[in-house]
């Protein structure tokens, strides 16, 4: 297989690459402009993912091209999955690059799909996205694509675009996690084996597959090459999306944010199942999976927020853990009950409890983690843990039933409400 | 072997507690907690699996180690 190479890779910003040149949203004439045609691959391509070392951007972090290989092995015929339905309330990236470059993505599913010998690919994204339209208009423009592309939108539910529950929607109409194994790339839709991966990810395959591994691998760290799509909000001057190299830190990319807007004493990392990191502590973390893992974390789908130090970090998580208490998808008992039992105790810690709620709590922390079908009930936790950690001191005088001022000021983070009223299906 | 809990199917009957003391506790839900993983040591093998079939949602299964 050759590498295209009559047109020049982008310099700087990779998948936002039009957006940042012209703040113009990609049509398939400006996409191939920039880009060059679909270049054609075979199963070959697997190997240059796996080369490129490009891992998993809905969160897990995976590499990708042992997903590919995985799904390949499977032995019937494969079918891709774009995920494009991300549940975090203030994660925006995935929204973003579909709105601005949706033909990077679409160029990642007809690739994965053609080296996989696919012959469907499904593209999800959350039912009344305001993109869908659009995105619709993009897939029209496309004639010659050798695979069939549909999309589907699913219940804007947190857990939904789990990939469990993603597959189970597919094939069930319900939008809820399953017990694994099967995982889906051995038994997915219509009992296929099935490539689930990230909007974000398979746009970056639409890169690797032009411009090659050792080009891919100019950006990022050794293990974590190439850009991630970062969200930067909370206490910001610019709040939005920015692409940055992994390994860049946070004090770097809050800076790409216009830097931060007020005296920040906290930042959550990865997405609400994140942790809070001390701005001293975070301020010169590089961006990776490892660097998060190793103080506790998860890179997650690159979420950054600012917590300002007048904000109260025990309200702030109390909110977010009442959220996701939620956002359970009512299936398993320790999250199911423990979910609420924990969101009660922030509660109640919140307001001014008695030390002892703060032992039941930490109690609880360790009892619900690990327990449920998906990871749900382990963000939440880990959460919760970072903020008792993070927050001590405020934890402390809370605990003794002094609750600080501070759980009367706005934080400027939405958290929606959870579960009312919504459904699955 | 190996105890494996399917979260999901599990509705916190609580009979394997009863019947496997030695390797479940219930949590304050009702909901079991494994012990070790869920690793069961061969001189309860047979109380395992007295568990797994007394299970009424079929939840719990005993596996060979991956």
């Amino acid at each position: 297989m050759t590498t295209v190479t009559s047109y020049a890779p982008p310099r700087g910003p990779r998948l936002l690459a039009g957006w940042a040149d012209t703040a113009r949203v990609a049509d398939l004439s400006a996409h191939v402009g920039r880009y060059g045609p679909l270049p054609p691959v075979d199963r070959a391509l697997i190997g240059m993912v796996d080369a490129a070392g490009l891992r998993g951007r809905g969160g897990a972090w995976f590499p990708t091209g042992r997903k590919l290989a995985a799904v390949a092995a499977g032995g019937r015929r494969p079918i891709v999955v774009a995920n494009g339905a991300d549940g975090e309330p203030a994660s925006d990236k995935d929204h973003a690059l579909l709105t601005v470059a949706p033909h990077l993505v679409l160029d990642g599913m007809v690739l994965a799909a053609t080296a996989l010998g696919a012959a469907d690919a499904i593209l999800c994204v959350h039912r009344g996205d305001p993109l869908a339209p659009a995105v619709h208009a993009a897939m029209r423009q496309r004639t010659g694509d050798p695979v069939a592309i549909r999309l589907v939108e699913l219940p804007a539910r947190y857990v939904a675009s789990e990939e469990s529950a993603l597959v189970n929607f597919l094939n069930t109409g319900e939008a809820r996690p399953t017990d694994t194994p099967p995982r889906p790339f051995e038994r997915g839709v219509r009992g296929r084996p099935t490539l689930v991966d990230n909007v974000e990810t398979l746009a970056n395959i639409a890169l690797i597959a032009r411009y090659g591994p050792d080009w891919f691998r100019a950006a990022g760290t050794v293990a974590a090459p190439g850009t991630m799509l970062a969200t930067v909000g909370g206490a910001v001057t610019a709040p939005g999306v920015r692409e940055l190299p992994l390994g860049t830190t946070v004090s770097v990319a809050l800076g790409a944010s216009g830097g931060v807007s007020e005296p920040v004493g906290a930042v959550l990392v990865g997405g609400f199942g994140g942790n809070w990191l001390a701005m001293s502590d975070a301020a010169e973390l590089p961006l990776t999976p490892e660097d998060l893992a190793a103080v506790g974390g998860s890179l997650g789908v690159g979420m950054l927020l600012a917590l300002p130090a007048r904000v109260c970090g025990v309200a702030e998580t109390t909110r977010i853990v009442r959220y996701l208490a939620g956002e359970s998808a009512m299936q398993c008992g320790p999250c199911m009950f423990g979910l609420s039992s924990i969101a009660r105790d922030l509660e109640m810690l919140m307001f001014g409890g008695r030390p002892d709620v703060l032992d039941r709590l930490r109690h609880r922390l360790g009892v619900v983690r690990g327990r449920g079908a998906c990871a749900h009930p382990d963000g939440a936790v880990r959460l919760a843990a970072s903020a008792l950690t993070v927050f001590a001191a405020d934890v402390h005088t809370h605990a003794m039933g002094r609750p600080c001022a501070g759980i009367r000021v706005a934080s400027g983070i939405r958290v929606p409400v959870g579960g009312i009223g919504l459904g699955w299906r | 072997m190996r105890l494996r809990l399917n979260p999901i199917a599990c509705h916190a009957h609580g009979l394997c507690a009863e019947l496997l003391p030695e390797l479940v506790d219930l949590d304050e839900w009702g909901y079991p907690i494994l012990a070790d993983g869920g690793h069961v040591p061969s001189a309860l093998v047979d109380q395992a699996k007295a568990a797994v079939a007394a299970c009424p949602t079929l939840a719990l299964r005993l596996v060979k180690p991956a």
